[in-house]
């Protein structure tokens, strides 16, 4: 007898038992399915804690006035507390001293209200900077144009702002050319950074940067800045890019042997494994709940393929009575076993494509491929090993014992 | 009817079973189904196996159709030992040398007349043109032309029957064996299969039917009785035999 006629059977078989094909299609698809949506929607969490870490600079280091503070390399107040100034700043960009740091901006911050006409506000974030702290940043404008290094050296009456502080004082209309007094001083808006969201607490786009200069001659006169903010070359080199600023800021600063530092450095790579180890977590937890649905759904899959081989071992008995060879009965349940596990397979795979496209608890999932085989080939395997042993038990009953099986 | 004596000695016997013994269970349950039957039954020949019930009629049977397997004894089949083989070797013999038909009927459900017919020849490897002719060709000769393409639930218990005889002569086996085959039907039904067993026998096949009614076994040459596990009788035409 060929394996073409015994397919035949096995799919006459399939359309016969109508109801038994669809619960069982149905059992793996959900199985298969939910195991790749679990795991996209951890892998998601994780993706989206990883972009905006990479939003925050992954590669960037803060040196701050002190000590103390939440990832920080605290290294405890002094009594004597040198201020950062613009000169630590300069001494940073040593490139012999400090190989691994791409680039240095300094921060003077300040509080003001921005009035425009009858509209005021008050930006969270009133830096004086310079170009430098763009790419540290991660800020980059929307539309206009940043404000240069010669804007700093000629500290120039000009600033970026952000969205929600250009609402603020120009309502829709565009802010670009527009000026606006804050603390007393008018500014021309020459930019409108990008939309960075609100981290934590915090509204990124309540935003106002100008040149350092200009804030320093304007507003704030000569005070301290209050942090300097550092890029390594390569996230890799954060760690080696810390140690050499440290070294050159303990030189400027007098600090030595027993001497405790007067400033702190915060890491943002130190933040990011927290974060990730963390998300790892979600991740493995989401895990073990796809496995356990997975395991539930092969139980499912077992199940009917029992039932349905003790429901069919009559049949099997009359296949032997007319002279069915044992492996004819066996090659026709793998191959029904191998259609329902393929069909229901395939569905689930096309269930968690298509249900990986909805926002699933705030995550947008994102697929991880080896979930979708992972679940493909469980789930086939389980089908076709439950399928084929019952089957094969049924098939080595002698007739007459398969014919009596009530 | 001598010659049916003569012919058990000259001719190549189609059944040979020596000391026939079938035990179920084991210690204080044990139960001999069949305990040291033999018998020969000669091309041709049709028999009808009576007894009460219990007696062994049914397990005589399905040693005979190659559906179970004995305790001890031997069984030749067309002067091939049975006895001995594998599984995988049976179910050829099963396929191709017996007609089996049972009491219940046993098609396959949800499967339409012509494939239930069709299926031993299917797994006899033959070609699915010369398998359907030969299919309807026996429906014919049952008389179920008009109901080729219908399911065992469409069909009455004579009918389904006769799928059955039509299934097992389809592949033109040397034997037909019947356990009770007209156990249930109606009587119109049974004398149908009845005449329908004559035919097949005057064509020269063998034909063991098991049966508890007169009627049958009066249609039978050779009446064989059975009691406990063992033959009691055998007469022809009510001359005995053995
Ligand atoms: N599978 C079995 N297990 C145990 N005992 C059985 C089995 N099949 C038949 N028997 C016993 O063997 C004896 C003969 O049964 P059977 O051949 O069916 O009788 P009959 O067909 O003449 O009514 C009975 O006593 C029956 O109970
Ligand atoms: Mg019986």
């Amino acid at each position: 007898m060929s394996v073409l006629e015994i397919i035949k059977f096995a799919i006459r078989g399939l359309f016969i038992n109508r109801l038994r094909t669809a619960l069982t299609t149905l059992g793996i698809m959900i199985g298969v399915a939910s195991v790749i949506i679990l795991l996209a929607v951890g892998n998601g969490s994780s993706k989206a804690i990883q972009a905006s870490l990479d939003r925050l600079g992954t590669n960037s280091l803060q040196v701050r006035s002190g000590g103390g503070g939440f990832g920080a390399r605290a290294r405890a107040s002094a009594s004597t507390i040198k201020p950062l100034t613009i000169l630590d700043t300069v001494a940073l960009t040593d490139k012999t001293q400090a190989p691994d740091i791409k680039q240095v901006a300094p921060i003077a911050s300040t509080n003001g209200t921005c009035v425009v006409g009858a509209n005021t506000t008050s930006p969270s974030t009133f830096y004086g900077t310079w170009p430098a702290y763009y790419e540290a940043s991660n800020t980059s404008i929307q539309s206009g144009s940043y404000f240069t290094n010669d804007d700093v050296t000629q500290a120039r009456r000009v600033a970026l702002i952000g969205q929600t502080t250009a609402t603020a004082l120009f309502g829709t209309s565009s802010p670009i050319g527009q000026t606006m007094r804050c603390s007393g001083i008018e500014f021309t808006v020459i930019g409108l950074t990008t939309v960075k969201g609100s981290s934590g607490f915090q509204d990124g786009d309540s935003l106002v940067l100008i040149p350092i200069t200009t804030m320093e001659n304007t507003i704030t006169g000569n005070q301290p800045l209050s942090n300097i903010l550092v890029e390594a070359t390569k996230s890799t080199t954060t760690t080696a890019a810390q140690t050499e600023l440290t070294a050159i800021l303990d030189a400027r600063h007098g600090i030595s042997g027993r001497k405790t530092a007067d400033f702190s450095v915060f890491n943002q790579a130190s933040l990011l494994s927290t974060a990730s180890s963390s998300s790892q977590t979600f991740t493995t937890l989401l895990g073990m709940v796809a496995a356990i649905s997975l395991l539930v759904g092969g139980i499912g899959i077992t199940n009917i393929m029992l039932v349905t081989v003790i429901e069919r071992t009559r049949e099997i008995g009359i296949r032997k009575a007319v002279g069915a060879p044992k492996s004819a009965i066996l090659t026709q349940f793998l191959i029904e076993a191998t259609i329902l596990s393929l069909l229901g397979g395939i569905l689930g795979v096309i269930a968690g494509f298509v249900g990986s496209h909805f926002t699933i608890a705030g995550t947008k999932p994102v697929i991880v491929p080896a979930s979708v085989f992972l679940a493909f080939g469980v789930s086939i395997l389980i089908g076709i090993f439950f399928g084929g042993y019952p089957a094969s038990r049924a098939a080595s009953l002698r007739p007459i014992e398969a014919l009596r099986y009530e | 009817m001598a010659e049916a004596v003569d012919s058990v000695v000259d001719i190549q016997p189609v059944i040979e079973v020596q000391n026939a013994v079938k035990r179920y269970g084991i210690g204080d349950s044990t139960i001999y189904a069949l305990n040291g039957v033999s018998l020969t039954i000669a091309p041709g020949e049709y028999v009808a196996i009576m007894g009460p019930s219990g007696s062994g009629k049914s397990t005589l049977m399905n040693i005979l159709g190659a559906l179970d397997i004995m305790t001890s004894g031997k069984y030749f089949l067309d002067g091939i030992e049975i006895s001995s083989m594998e599984e995988n070797e049976l179910s050829i013999v099963r396929g191709r040398k017996i007609g089996f038909i049972f009491q219940s009927f046993n098609l396959i459900p949800r499967t339409s007349a012509l494939h239930n017919v069709e299926l031993p020849m299917a797994y006899q490897g033959i070609k699915s043109k010369v398998r359907r002719e030969r299919a309807l060709v026996a429906l014919g000769v049952v008389g179920l032309s008009d109901r080729v393409n219908h399911e065992p639930t469409e069909l009455s218990g004579g009918q389904q029957q006769r799928v059955a005889v039509a299934r097992a002569l389809a592949t033109r086996p040397a034997l037909l064996l019947a356990d009770e085959p007209t156990g249930a039907l109606d009587s119109k039904s049974t004398a149908d299969l009845l005449d329908l067993f004559d035919q097949i026998n005057a064509a020269g096949r063998t034909v063991v039917v098991i049966t508890h009614e007169l009627e049958v076994a009066n249609r039978a040459k050779r009446v064989i009785r059975m009691r406990d596990g063992k033959i009691v009788s055998d007469e022809l035409n009510g001359e005995r035999v053995a």
